[in-house]
């Protein structure tokens, strides 16, 4: 069996049209859910908050990643390269969380 | 001389050059955007409460922006579908309809940057602040000199903090007035450029870099879109794939205005 993926498989442009239709619309969905959490009162703090908007965008990019960037049916090389910059990735944000409160020694808080 | 692998797989790799090409430097991308991603959770993480600014962005303006890239981002996949069937006709129409949403998201986001350029921060003698933007300095206005004066359309607060979040009930209710103040009663004046303060720095850094790439990106579907023609006649298959991959950078600026809107319009 050959392996292809999405972006060589024969294309139809009216599928095309349906799918980017659904896509759009999940944008507009994802997109106004983001600002109504923004706006909503979700307890005191912005923690709830900025975890929930960035779960949503998460599903945004998901979908934009996944089906116009052809993601759910790419060759394993690509995988593997999106792999390590995951990987990457997490390790430069883990850091930086690490690293949020930790002060070197003499800093002078205001 | 011919280049390998622009069409035919590489048997090895099993995708055409470009494609791994462009995979590779997205992944580059993704640590460059990740770095100053991090940035900013330090610098908000590490500011004192009640100083990170909230509501200083125009979250309208945000909105459309966010939907013109969707939808950029949906021409462009179009614009490769249509290559793709081989109708050049629609490709041309697809890619410049994607040309037209970056020229307006470009715009959009001048017309921030311009209101944050005539957005100023006054501190007074005083102590108090005056915040607002820009009506206009008298002719003679010299802050070095403490000579004229200068119009604001904004409001006066006795506490810089104050400024800060305009979500709260009472920056929301604030009346704003034209304020005309004298050179000589300014301590400070600053707009809200990039060195304000490390909001606006990261603000600006963030897009303006994301700005970039829009910028790049609509020049080389423009070039695609223009001078495609000669290429798509020789070898449409070929155009196709430099179609794709144009497209594939294209769909990742998408993907980092969709963490950048959210992290600096709505959080």
């Amino acid at each position: 069996m050959i392996n292809m993926s999405e972006s060589e498989q024969p294309v139809s442009l009216k599928s095309c049209i349906r799918l980017c239709a659904v896509v759009f619309l999940v944008v507009v969905c994802t997109t106004s859910a983001m600002i109504a959490t923004s706006f909503s009162h979700l307890g005191e703090g912005w923690t709830l908050k900025v975890a929930l908007i960035l779960a949503i965008a998460v599903v945004n990019a998901f979908l934009v990643a996944g089906h116009l960037m052809h993601l759910l049916s790419e060759k394993k090389l690509v995988y593997a390269v999106l792999a390590f910059t995951v990987f990457f990735f997490i390790g430069l944000m883990g850091l930086t969380v690490w690293a949020t409160n930790g002060f070197p020694p003499g800093t002078v808080f205001h | 001389m011919d280049i390998p692998y622009t069409v035919e797989h590489r048997p090895d790799t099993g995708i055409y050059n470009a494609k791994l090409g462009i995979w590779l430097f997205l992944a580059s991308e993704v640590m460059l955007f990740g770095g100053l991603f991090s940035a900013y959770i330090l610098l908000r993480v590490g500011a004192d409460q009640g100083m990170w600014p909230h509501g200083w962005l125009d979250v309208r303006l945000g909105t459309v922006n966010t939907l013109l890239l969707a939808l950029s981002a949906i021409t462009t996949l179009l614009a490769w579908a249509a290559c793709k069937v081989r109708d050049f006709g629609k490709f041309k129409f697809f890619h410049a309809c994607t040309i037209l949403l970056a020229l307006t998201f470009l715009g959009i986001k001048s017309y921030e940057y311009h209101d944050k350029w005539i957005h100023y921060e006054i501190q007074l003698t005083s102590g108090n602040f005056a915040d607002g933007h820009l009506v206009e300095k008298s002719k003679n206005f010299d802050l070095a000199k403490k000579t004229g004066t200068v119009t604001l359309h904004g409001r006066m607060v006795e506490d810089r903090r104050e400024l800060m979040d305009l979500r709260t009930p009472s920056a929301q209710a604030a009346k704003l007035d034209e304020i005309t103040i004298a050179a000589a009663d300014i301590r400070k004046m600053e707009n809200y450029g990039p060195k304000h303060n490390t909001f606006t720095a990261i603000y600006f850094t963030l897009t303006g870099l994301h700005a970039l790439h829009i910028l790049g990106g609509t020049l080389v579907i423009f070039y695609l879109w223009a001078f495609g023609k000669t290429m798509w006649r020789r070898d449409p298959e070929r155009f196709t794939n430099r179609i794709e991959v144009s497209g594939l950078f294209w769909h990742f600026v998408d993907l980092v205005w969709i963490f950048l809107f959210p992290v600096l319009y709505l959080t």
